[in-house]
Parts: structure tokens; C-alpha cells; sequence
């Protein structure tokens, strides 16, 4: 009975958690809902994607309207597989953040700040299972809103700068996302993405088509922080609460990510896209950019939080690298990156949520010898860094593998070895916190320090196992990456 | 057991150690007696495979795949097993040594120390039974992780240089240049397995087979072919274990192992002789040799001395693969095993001195061999080991790398042999000369109160030269698994 729900309850069940919470005002309830909410968000993410990993297609008609009349939520193996990602994300860092937010947040506002994750929690899968345009927009908005107080939340006062900062860029990306979706509407006369895919032909090199595209790919970039539209993202990253940076670092930009796979292959066809506008091009030069200034810029940070801030953009840059290939091989790397990033970047902001715990801002100045008081933290944060360089027997190692060959594939060996080289830029950075680590005698106000409490250890190296895991046995990741990239290349063609 | 069963085995020997060295470290003697029965057992159990190996069996096991057609395999061939072999028979020795050498220091962190050592014999092993590249790269790197705390054992700042040193140019090199090699290898045969008469036959133009093989040989950074050799010397400022073990033995001849693997299970040893486009490698190796070997003669620190000298002689053995003969290709699997046992009885009689008398450079050596006869006279058989000298195991690896030369008539190969030779009998012969035949230089304060290093490490040092001249009498065993890699399939 519930099975054909499956994809609106997604949705709504964190959605409608939000306003409970305000009602009841307790902030232990309200983990209680959100860590609840997370968790049957995540059930039905994988009930969904078991529905659909044969390739069929799952379409749900809010209030039994029909679509293209009324909003449509689709499921196939593209966004099943980023719902999978976002919910045990969520799940695992909603575990996190009783301890770490508690430490963080002052008591009273609790209760808002779980609101606020579960609408952002609701936005995001929103974003990543609706059919309809507009409707995407509205939970792009959502999610949005609710990721600026959740940034403001942060202990240091920089964070409602950071906030502010975000707001400003975050509104002009969806306002230029909109302004794109009114151009299409304009012209096909739809707002079902489906509908639009299969009306754009039709009028697919006039110039507001081209103009849509170029204001939803602004927009959407603005949103995924590809360089050098990441302005807003290394303040927001750094200030924030730790668990907060861990949920944003792991999902926020990906299913940014996903939105413009969406309309890239889905919508428009990758024809309009890569032959109408040199828009490879485009993405393969801001991508190395973003790979190799963010990471050079990530080397010179003394803030931690910073630093792998940095480096995120630096890794989206692969990720759209992979999109600008326009190859299976290709978007098979930037999905798979997408997830894997994902995973390593969410255990290495968790991590540091321990260790800010103890030693409030993590800078380089304060965690010498940090190797002995909080072994193994430090551990998973060095492993975690592995995976970001890429050593095989971690999923770095395997998006990598995906990035090089499709380089080659397409004849670009230059490339191959431009990927490459940028990952050496990683090896700088995690280096720096080797040495911090391991090298200087702890401060003797280090040398107090415990290790980080097991609540929050255990969701983090949750994620560390998961980063080392999926780089052994690369079934669910490739697999699923591979699928989806194969669907949108199909979608397109 | 069945034969995979020992492989898997085998790697899981080592890795079960590390815990348990890791929690017996408040009983030293425990920990040590883990090592020692890890070593022998691991030894034991690769000893156990020699003979499917010589009936001709390819003992193989697949753990995972990774990838569709990558996967995390091995299967033991003759080179791998006389590696293997090597590496653990090599670790008992060394593990004896490192009890004295550490113990005798009172250095720190002995523990993780151990646990580490055991790490890495589980890497070497790991490579040395690899069956694909993948499966290679996965322990190369690992190997290249787990020495790291090893070399920077002292987390001093010389020590933090130069580990970072070691893993900018190791992680380095094996990420930029060697990755993009085995994708490239991928892209273009579609398999990255090890097969006899190699996989690349017709895959590729000539042209890209020059540059893959360029890129493989100078991303093994572990083979310290010029100008990829600035982190050994730096290296040997780890504990003279180390420098001994992975310094000499595990690490670079992993370096040096991979190459000769890649010639012959990926190019085919046939199939890039008929290329014709490779004479830059002998070049190359060859102006490592005699480079390195200058560089040895004007080195006043003793280990940095045989650092270079082990710069010297890895090329030796990436000369006498690229002369793609098979005799040299026997020489060069035979000169992985010859140089090991000699340079690590080289490194074994420095720590030995470093621990007995404090003195870490050649000028205060005069003399010396009167009061450590036993260390001494074991350097001086690994110096006629590395000089290519009868009776020690080194004259039987240059002795196939000069006939394969011969034979084929590269003559500059020759040469550079010959003046190799004579460099290498330049800087160790000194040596040995001041130890024995030069008074000790008078007093001056503190020192002269020494006699030999502790029992254990000259046990160590006179068992590994014992080796030197065992081998050079009976090579047959090695011999055998060399013949088996020149001989046809």
C-alpha cells in the first residue's frame, strides 16, 4: 500500500518533521525525529533504488494530477543513486551531531537547529527526486534557507558573515536558475522536465534556448561552487558547525552536481549542450582551474577547515572534469568521484569536528603532536587524505582510474598526466598535517587533550571504513555510477 | 596446503603480526619473539613454494576484483619467487640484528618500529606475488606508507625532510608517472595481467611503446635510476635496520624487481628487442652506474656511501635487463639476489660500528677491524660481493649481465661494466685497507674503549656474509628460477 508513495514520503517525511520539532521545542526530541526522519529517509532511498536498479523508471503524480499537468516525481537509476548517497550521509552525520552540536549550539536553539537540517535534509532529497522544474526550484530555495541559518548557527561570529556571503551568492545562483527555467517554460510551454526533454528539439538552437542554458549552468554552478564561482564556499565551510560543513561538504554541492547532469543530458540532450555552446570546453578549463588554484590556494591555508574546504573545490573540479568528457568513461568518473568524494570528504569534516571539539579552531598552530593525544582521530584524517591523493585500495584511487582513462580514451594524454599532477598538489597539503601531526612535540596545552568522544568517532570512521571499503569492492559505486552515466548519455541521444 | 593457500597465507602472516607486536609492547621479549617466529614462518612458507615453482607450476589466487577485469591477484613465477625468497629469508637475519642494533641504542619507539617492519614485509611479499599490475601498484604504494614512519623514525628535522623527501618523490613519481602507465597499458591492451612474451604485442606503435616504457622505468622511483634517486641517500637517516632491510633489500629491489617484471611480463623481453627504439635505458643505467658510483668515491659518510653504492648497483640490474638478452636477464634476476645478501651485510657492519663505537664516517675507521674483527671481515666479503669478486655471490649475477653483454656485442655495456667494477673496488676497498691494515688514529678523548658490537647483530653480520659465499658456491636453487624466466614461456 505504501510502496507506490515510496517517492513523495522520500520528501515528505523530513519535511514534515520540521514543524513538529518547533512544536514541541525540546532538542532532544527533536534528534530523536531528525535522526528518525534521516533514517526512514534512508529505507525508502534504498527501496527505491532496489525498484529501479533494472532500469525501469518509477513516476508519481502529486494528487493524482497527471503529468505534464501536475508535478511529477520521477525515480530512475540516476537520482536513486544520489538518494542512497544523501539519506546515509545524513543518517550517519544526524548520529554525529547530538554530540558535536550540543558542544556547539547553544541548548535553547536545539530544537531550530534540527529543524533546520531536517528542512535542509528535505530540500535536498526534494531537489534530487522531483520531475518538475519548478518545483526543483522550490527545494533548491528550501534547502538554501535553511543551509544559511544552519551556517549561522556557528560558534564563531565570522560565521553570520559567511552566511551572509552564501545568501547573497546562493540567491543570485538561483535566481539566474530561474531566470533559466522561466526562458524554457517560455519556449516549450512546460515544466515537466520530461516533457521539456521532449519539446526542446523542436526549438533547440533558437537563443533563448541557448540563453536558458547559460543561465541554469551559471546558476547551478554557483550552487556546486565550480571555480571561480566557489567565493562563498570556503567561509561557510569554515565557519559553520562541524557537522553542518560534514552534511554540505557530502551533499550539498553534489546534488548541485546532479542538477546540472540533469538538465545537461537530461533536458537538453547532450547535443545542445556540448555542440550548440562549447560548453566541454568551458568546463574542462574551469575544471583544471579549480583543480589545480584551489589546490595550490588549499597548501597555503593555516585553518584545517579551510584548507579541506579548498581542496573540496578542487575536487568538484574533477567531478565536472568528468562532465566535460562526455563519455561513458568519463561520466561514469564524475558520478562515482561525486559519490566518493562524498564519502571522504564527509569522514575527513567529521574528523575535524572531533578535534574542534577539543581544541576549539582547528589551525596548524595548535595541533602539534596531535598524533599521540588523539591517535586515532589523526589516523582516519590521514587516511582520509590518502583517499583524496588517490592510493589505491581507497575510492580516490578508483575515481582516479575512471578520470585517467577516460583522458586517454578521448586522446587527450596531456590531460592524463594534468590529473595526475594535480593530485600530487594533494599530497602538499595532507603532508602539512602529517608533520603537524606526528612531528612536533605536543603543546603543552595539547598535551592534555583526550581523544574525541566515541559518538562521534564512531559515525566518522563509519565513513572512513566506507572510503576504504568502496575502493576494494566498487560494485554499488561503479556499478551505479555507470548505469546512471549510461542513462544520461542515452537521455541525451 | 594447497599452494594458494600458502600465498594467502603467507600475506596474512605478516599482517596478524602487526597487532600482535602492537599489544605485547610492554614485553619486549614477546615482541621480539613475534618478529623472529613471523620471519621465520613467512620464510618457511615461501620456501614451501620454490618447488611447484621449479616443477613449472604458476601457483595463482584471486582475492577480489575491484574493477571489471581488475583485480587483486597473484600468482608466483620464478622472478617473484626468488624475491620473495630473498625478502623473507633476508628478514630473520635482520630481525636478529634489529634487536641488538635497537636495544644497543636505546632507541625509541621500538614497538611501532616492529609493527611497521612487519607491514612492509607483508608489501614486499605483496609485490613480489602480484599477477597483475594493479595488484603491484596496491603494494608499492603501500610499501612506500608503511616505510615512511621508518625512515622518519627519529622525528627529527633532518628526518622530516627527508621523509618528505621519500614520499614527494616515491608517492610522486609512482602517481604521475607509473598510474598513468598502467591506465595507458590498460587503455591500450585491455588487460593489465602478467604474461609471459608480454601484453603489449600490437597493441601499441612503436613510438608509444618508448614513452611507456620511459614512464614506467622512471616513475619506479624505488629503482633509483638517475635522476629518481635523491630519497635513498636521504633515506639512510633512518635506523641502520632500515637502511639495511628496505634500503637495500625490500624497497628498491622492489624498485628494480618491477622493472625487470614490466620488460618481461608486459613488453616482452622478444618483443621490444625487435623494437629497436631502446638504447636510451642502457644509457641511462649505465651513466647511473658510473655516476653514482663517483659520488659513493667522494662520500665520506659511511651509509651514505653505500647508499650511493646500492644507486650504483640497482642500475646493474636495470642495465642487464635492458639488454634484453637472456643471460643478462638471468644476470639481472640473479644480481637482485647477489646484491641483497652482500649490501645488507655492507649495512649490517655499519650499524654494527655506529653501535659499538659512535663513528659514522670512513676517515675513523683506521684501524678498526682489530677490535671488530668479526664485523670487519664480514664487510670485507660484501665489498668483494659488490665488486664482482670470487668467492662471493656478486661475481655469479655480473658474471651472466657481462655474458649477455658479450654475446650480443654491446660493448659500451661492457665498458661501463668494467669501469663500474673498478669504481665500486675504489670506494669499499679503502676500507677495508684502513680498517685492517692502518693503525688506529691516536686517542682523542672519549672513544677506543669498544670491542665488538652486540652478539646478536654479529651473528646477523656473519650469517648474511656467510650467505655472500654460500651463493657464490651453490647458486644452483636461484639459478634454476633464473633460467626458468630466460627460457622459452
Amino acid at each position: 500500500m505504501i510502496a507506490p508513495h515510496l517517492p513523495v514520503l522520500q520528501v515528505v517525511l523530513p519535511l514534515l518533521a520540521a514543524p513538529l520539532m518547533v512544536v514541541v521545542r525540546r532538542g532532544g526530541f527533536a534528534w530523536l525525529l531528525a535522526t528518525a526522519a534521516s533514517v526512514a529517509a534512508l529505507g525508502i532511498a534504498l527501496a527505491l533504488f532496489a525498484r529501479v536498479a533494472d532500469g525501469a523508471v518509477l513516476s508519481y503524480a502529486m494528487g493524482s494530477w497527471p503529468p505534464p499537468w501536475g508535478i511529477e516525481y520521477r525515480v530512475d537509476r540516476v537520482n536513486a543513486f544520489l538518494l542512497v548517497l544523501v539519506s546515509s550521509i545524513a543518517t550517519v552525520v544526524v548520529i554525529y551531531s547530538r554530540t558535536s552540536v550540543a558542544a556547539e549550539v547553544p541548548r535553547e536553539q536545539l530544537y531550530l537547529f534540527y529543524t533546520m537540517y531536517a528542512l535542509c535534509l528535505a530540500g535536498l532529497l526534494g531537489i534530487t527526486v522531483t520531475g518538475d522544474a519548478f518545483n526543483l526550484f522550490v527545494f533548491l530555495e528550501i534547502s538554501s534557507l535553511s543551509t544559511y541559518v544552519l551556517i549561522a548557527l556557528g560558534r564563531d561570529r565570522r560565521a553570520l558573515v559567511a552566511s551572509y556571503q552564501y545568501l547573497i551568492m546562493g540567491t543570485i545562483g538561483a535566481t539566474f536558475f530561474v531566470i533559466g527555467v522561466g526562458l524554457l517554460y517560455l519556449m516549450t510551454g512546460t515544466l515537466n522536465l520530461a516533457d521539456m526533454a521532449q519539446r526542446l528539439p523542436q526549438v533547440a538552437e533558437s537563443r533563448p534556448v541557448l540563453a536558458a542554458l547559460a543561465f541554469i549552468t551559471v546558476g547551478v554552478c554557483l550552487k556546486l561552487a565550480l571555480f571561480p564561482l566557489h567565493l562563498w564556499l570556503p567561509n561557510a565551510y569554515a565557519y559553520a558547525p562541524s557537522a553542518v560543513t560534514a552534511l554540505l561538504a557530502a551533499t550539498a554541492t553534489k546534488v548541485s552536481v546532479y542538477v546540472l547532469l540533469r538538465f545537461y543530458f537530461f533536458v537538453f540532450g547532450g547535443t545542445t549542450v556540448f555542440i550548440a555552446l562549447p560548453m566541454a570546453e568551458i568546463l574542462l578549463l574551469l575544471s583544471l582551474a579549480a583543480m589545480f588554484i584551489a589546490s595550490t590556494v588549499a597548501i597555503f591555508q593555516d585553518n584545517l577547515k579551510r584548507m579541506f574546504a579548498y581542496s573540496s573545490v578542487a575536487q568538484i573540479g574533477y567531478i565536472t572534469l568528468g562532465v566535460s568528457f562526455d563519455s561513458v568513461t568519463g561520466l561514469t568518473g564524475g558520478v562515482v568521484h561525486l559519490f566518493n568524494h562524498a564519502l571522504t570528504k564527509g569522514a575527513l569534516f567529521l574528523l575535524l569536528g572531533g578535534v574542534a571539539l577539543r581544541v576549539g579552531v582547528v589551525r596548524f598552530d595548535n595541533i602539534g603532536g596531535i598524533g599521540r593525544m588523539m591517535p586515532v582521530t589523526a589516523f582516519g584524517i590521514v587516511l582520509g587524505g590518502l583517499s583524496l591523493i588517490g592510493v589505491p585500495a581507497t575510492v580516490g584511487f578508483v575515481s582516479k582510474w575512471y578520470l585517467v582513462l577516460a583522458a586517454l580514451e578521448s586522446g587527450a594524454w596531456w590531460l592524463a598526466f594534468l590529473i595526475v599532477l594535480s593530485s600530487l598538489l594533494t599530497v602538499a597539503y595532507v603532508w602539512r598535517f602529517v608533520e603537524a601531526a606526528y612531528f612536533r612535540e605536543p603543546d603543552p596545552a595539547v598535551a592534555r587533550l583526550k581523544e574525541a568522544p566515541l559518538a562521534m568517532l564512531v559515525p566518522a570512521w563509519l565513513l572512513v571504513g566506507a572510503s576504504v571499503y568502496f575502493g576494494l569492492d566498487t560494485v554499488l559505486t561503479v556499478g551505479g555510477a555507470s548505469q546512471a552515466a549510461q542513462d544520461l548519455l542515452r537521455g541525451g541521444r | 596446503m594447497t599452494p594458494a593457500g600458502t600465498i594467502l597465507f603467507a600475506l596474512a602472516v605478516p599482517l596478524a603480526a602487526m597487532p600482535l607486536i602492537a599489544v605485547s609492547h610492554r614485553a619486549p621479549n614477546v615482541r621480539e619473539a613475534v618478529t623472529l617466529v613471523t620471519a621465520t614462518l613467512l620464510f618457511l612458507l615461501v620456501a614451501s613454494l620454490t618447488p611447484h615453482v621449479l616443477a613449472g607450476e604458476r601457483p595463482e589466487v584471486t582475492v577480489l576484483h575491484v574493477l571489471p577485469g581488475l583485480r587483486v591477484a597473484f600468482t608466483v613465477e620464478p622472478l617473484g619467487m626468488l624475491f620473495g625468497l630473498i625478502a623473507s629469508g633476508l628478514w630473520i637475519v635482520n630481525s636478529l640484528y634489529s634487536i641488538g642494533y635497537m636495544r644497543g641504542n636505546q632507541e625509541r619507539h621500538q614497538t611501532r618500529f616492529y609493527v611497521c617492519f612487519a607491514g612492509a614485509l607483508a608489501s614486499t611479499v605483496g609485490i613480489a606475488f602480484a599477477g597483475n599490475l594493479f595488484t603491484l601498484f596496491l603494494f608499492y604504494e603501500a610499501l612506500t606508507l608503511i616505510t615512511y614512519p621508518l625512515v622518519t623514525h627519529h622525528r627529527t628535522e633532518e628526518a622530516r625532510r627527508a621523509g618528505r623527501l621519500y614520499i614527494g618523490m616515491l608517492v610522486g613519481g609512482s602517481i604521475a608517472f607509473l598510474l598513468v602507465a598502467i591506465i595507458w597499458t590498460w587503455a591500450l591492451a585491455g588487460t593489465i595481467e602478467f604474461e609471459p612474451g608480454g601484453i603489449l604485442r600490437e597493441k601499441a606503435s612503436n613510438a608509444t611503446v618508448g614513452v611507456l616504457l620511459a614512464l614506467y622505468v622512471f616513475g619506479i622511483c624505488k629503482a633509483a635510476v638517475m635522476p629518481m634517486h635523491r630519497w635513498l641517500p636521504a633515506a639512510m637517516v633512518a635506523p641502520t635496520p632500515v637502511s639495511a632491510l628496505l634500503h637495500a633489500v625490500a624497497v628498491v629491489k622492489a624498485g628494480v624487481f618491477a622493472v625487470v617484471k614490466v620488460v618481461i611480463y608486459v613488453f616482452g623481453v622478444a618483443e621490444l628487442a625487435a623494437l629497436g627504439n631502446t638504447e636510451w635505458l642502457p644509457l641511462v643505467a649505465g651513466f647511473t652506474i658510473i655516476a653514482a658510483s663517483i659520488v659513493a668515491l667522494r662520500s665520506d659518510n659511511l651509509k651514505r656511501r653505500l647508499a650511493y653504492s646500492t644507486v650504483s648497483q640497482l642500475s646493474y640490474v636495470v642495465l642487464a635487463a635492458a639488454l634484453l638478452t637472456p643471460l643478462s636477464i638471468i644476470g639481472a634476476a640473479l644480481h637482485i639476489a647477489t646484491h641483497a645478501l652482500g649490501k645488507i651485510t655492507l649495512f649490517f657492519a655499519a650499524g654494527a660500528i655506529y653501535t659499538a663505537a659512535h663513528k659514522t664516517e670512513v676517515s675513523q675507521l683506521d684501524g678498526i677491524g682489530r677490535r671488530m674483527p668479526w664485523t670487519m671481515g664480514a664487510f670485507a666479503i660484501g665489498s668483494l660481493s659488490m665488486i664482482g669478486l670470487p668467492p662471493a655471490a656478486g661475481f655469479v649475477s655480473k658474471w651472466y649481465i657481462l655474458s649477455g653483454a658479450m654475446a650480443t656485442g654491446q660493448w659500451g655495456a661492457v665498458a661501463v661494466l668494467a669501469a663500474g667494477t673498478l669504481l665500486s673496488a675504489g670506494y669499499l676497498m679503502p676500507i677495508v685497507y684502513r680498517a685492517f691494515f692502518l693503525p688506529p688514529a691516536p686517542a682523542g678523548g672519549h672513544h677506543e674503549a669498544h670491542g665488538e658490537a652486540p652478539l646478536t647483530m654479529v651473528v646477523a653480520v656473519s650469517a648474511s656474509a656467510f650467505g655472500t659465499v654460500a651463493l657464490f658456491f651453490y647458486p644452483e636453487a636461484l639459478l634454476a628460477l633464473s633460467r626458468q624466466l630466460a627460457g622459452p614461456g
